[in-house]
């Protein structure tokens, strides 16, 4: 335990700010995650592994000497179609089933991403160097790598990107429609196999994307696939499907809630501290809910 | 019936004969026992009451230090053992050994079932696949936090009192395989009993339909309770076991490891067929050969082949191998076949 954090005010104004701009690259991910279960109705535990492996795809460009930064654009389609073929081979024979089937096949989807990609990466701890350099605020007592503000701005721009594609496009009129109800979508037209596939690979896209520039702003390691799954299941639940301020707002207040824990607790707690918070948050909503089904009674 | 009970008796007969006639193989043996009583158990919940658990390896994990924390707290300073990193600066004697064992494994038996039943009202009210994240995520801030704890030995993880010097070379795998093997006919004895009783209907209409099951008059979250603190007891003893019998804990990669042990549990119970009696125990047989036998030729890959394994058992084949079984000989399951009704649905098909 350790209380500098609040003899000192600026390391909370630092904690708050890092909290932020991370919190942020949390909620692009859950903005996936929410999109697929809305309209596929299924979890995929194997988000967090595609995340890493967009990362990994933006390292690979910063080791062949091509700026990581790069990698924004580059994951992203690459992803999409990683994103269909998984679909293509496993989830569309698990979307009609069991809630619970889909989410071992995905678990099982990870297991092989993370083994995979530990042999083909290895088992280090790597980060792309975008060599951005600091700003510096309040009299150069808040440090903030300019890496971590461009990551923001990027997340920012793709998720405004994705939300005026699916208000305007065809597709993203179709994806919305059959996310409403799937058997009315079809019977008037929609290919709902190929809105599920496009569903996917854009989630997959989105997770590159995230993953790049988390390369960038942190570190990627083949077995940190599960705790991005996690943040993002959490904000999901806690903001609720379809409601994109709710998944911005509670994905920046997980990360002023971990860069907190990580300071009061200590590093070794933290993902520790991230799963304790969801198995919290599902039991508080289970009183909430229990609550609200007696006052019907 | 008679059929069965010459069923049991040969199986019996069997588990104790087995490590006299395949003394090579008597750890696998313990653990294949381990394997079936955290399949079976799994399988309450899982299979018969419908609540997919990923979070019974908290119970096992939990088991597995309090076992040995216990085995060594009894007798020598708890700290300083752990410190000491497996270094022989204490040895327990035979006497001490055996005494906390026992001791241990009625601990490791006992606690995780009181916290099954203090998380099980909390948790136990989440529905699908809700009730599998949370436990999910149970599991996993388990094993990181207890490897943030220094006094059970953190990240370098926590050596289990070594097998004392009792004369012969065997005892240590006799020992452990026949704690194992009472161990596994305890759970048998008590798993069969509860499911001749009215306990498993309840846990059956609930997995059919909770709300219905309410309305009716049971009181769900009583038996969903109980049912897991049965499922936690069994699990914590399996740890215990496994603890000594691994001889080395660490916090995500033996205790709580979800990636290995908690995915097993639900693949084996899966494999063999949920909610069955004797499916948990033919999968978690044939899965534990399977390991065995080819885990060596994929040297490296076995995490690979497990993704792989668990993706084809759960599109192509959840019924399992009960189910499967069911679906060819369904007179053997005491089911009368309609044979113009199967003809029609044969031809429907």
């Amino acid at each position: 335990m350790d209380f500098m954090v609040f003899q000192y005010p600026m390391i909370s104004v630092q904690a708050c700010l890092d909290g932020i701009l991370l919190g942020i690259l949390f909620a692009l991910i859950a903005y996936g995650m929410a999109l697929q279960w809305g309209v596929m109705n299924i979890i995929n535990i194997a988000q967090g592994d595609l995340v890493i492996l967009g990362g990994y795809i933006a390292y690979f460009m910063y080791l062949y000497g091509i700026h990581p930064a790069w990698g924004v654009i580059v994951a992203p389609v690459i992803m999409y179609f990683v994103g269909i073929a998984i679909y293509k081979l496993v989830i569309n024979k698990v979307v009609d089933r069991d809630l619970f089937i889909s989410i071992l096949a995905t678990f099982g989807i990870s297991i092989l991403f993370m083994q995979l990609m530990n042999f083909a990466f290895g088992a280090d701890v790597v980060l792309a160097n975008s060599d951005y350099g600091t700003t510096m605020l309040f009299n150069n007592n808040v440090v903030l790598p300019n890496s971590k503000i461009f990551s923001a701005f990027i997340s920012i721009l793709f998720a405004i990107c994705l939300v005026i594609y699916m208000k305007k496009s065809k597709l993203g009129r179709a994806i919305r429609a059959t996310a409403q109800n799937a058997r009315a979508a079809k019977i008037l037209g929609v290919d709902t196999e190929k809105v599920y596939a496009a569903t996917f690979g854009i989630n997959a896209a989105l997770c590159g994307v995230a993953g790049a520039l988390i390369s960038i702003t942190f570190t990627i390691h083949p077995y940190m696939g599960l705790p991005y799954t996690i943040r993002s299941f959490m904000i999901v639940i806690v903001a609720g499907l379809g409601n994109l301020p709710g998944v911005a707002m509670s994905g920046m207040g997980l990360g002023v809630f971990e860069e907190f824990a990580d300071y009061i607790l200590g590093t070794e707690f933290r993902i520790g501290s991230v799963f304790l918070l969801l198995v919290l948050i599902l039991i508080y909503r289970r009183f909430k809910l229990s609550r609200k089904r007696e006052y019907l009674k | 019936m008679k059929n069965n009970s010459i069923l049991y008796i040969g199986i019996l007969i069997f588990g104790i004969a087995a490590p006299f006639v395949f003394p090579a193989f008597k750890v696998q043996l313990s653990i294949l026992c381990v394997l079936i009583v955290l399949a079976t158990t799994w399988n309450i919940q899982g299979g018969e009451m419908g609540y997919n658990s990923f979070g019974n390896i908290l119970f096992y994990g939990l088991g597995m230090y309090l076992c040995a924390s216990v085995q060594v707290g009894m007798f020598f300073p708890l700290a300083e053992w752990t410190e000491s990193g497996g270094e022989k600066t204490f040895v327990h004697t035979p006497a001490q050994f055996f005494q906390g064992m026992a001791v241990g494994l009625l601990v490791a038996a006992v606690v995780p079932t009181i916290v099954a039943g203090l998380i099980g009202y909390s948790i136990l009210g989440l529905r699908g696949h809700y009730f599998a994240i949370c436990t999910l995520g149970l599991g996993v801030a388990a094993g990181e936090i207890s490897g943030g704890i220094e006094i059970i030995g953190a990240g370098q993880g926590f050596t289990t009192p070594p097998f004392p010097d009792v004369g012969s070379l065997d005892s240590r795998g006799e020992f452990f395989y026949f704690l194992s093997f009472f161990v596994l006919v305890l759970t048998f004895i008590t798993v069969r009993g509860i499911y001749t009783t009215r306990f498993k209907l309840i846990l059956n209409a609930i997995r059919d339909n909770e709300d219905k099951a309410e309305a009716m008059g049971i009181e769900t979250m009583k038996y969903k309770i109980i049912g897991w603190m049965i499922s936690a007891f069994f699990c914590g003893l399996a740890g215990g076991i496994m603890g000594g019998l691994v001889g080395y804990i660490d916090s995500t990669d033996v205790a709580f490891d979800g990636r290995e042990m908690g995915v097993f549990m639900v693949l084996m119970a899966i494999l063999g067929g949920k909610g069955t009696l004797w499916g948990p125990i033919i999968g978690a047989t044939v899965f534990h050969i399977f390991k065995e036998g080819f885990w060596t030729f994929f040297l490296g890959w076995q995490y690979v082949a497990l993704g792989v394994l668990i993706v084809v058992i759960v599109i192509y084949f959840p019924e399992g191998i009960m189910g499967w079984l069911r679906e060819k000989y369904p007179e053997r399951f005491g089911e009368v076949v309609d044979e113009k009704d199967r003809k029609a649905q044969v031809e429907l098909k």
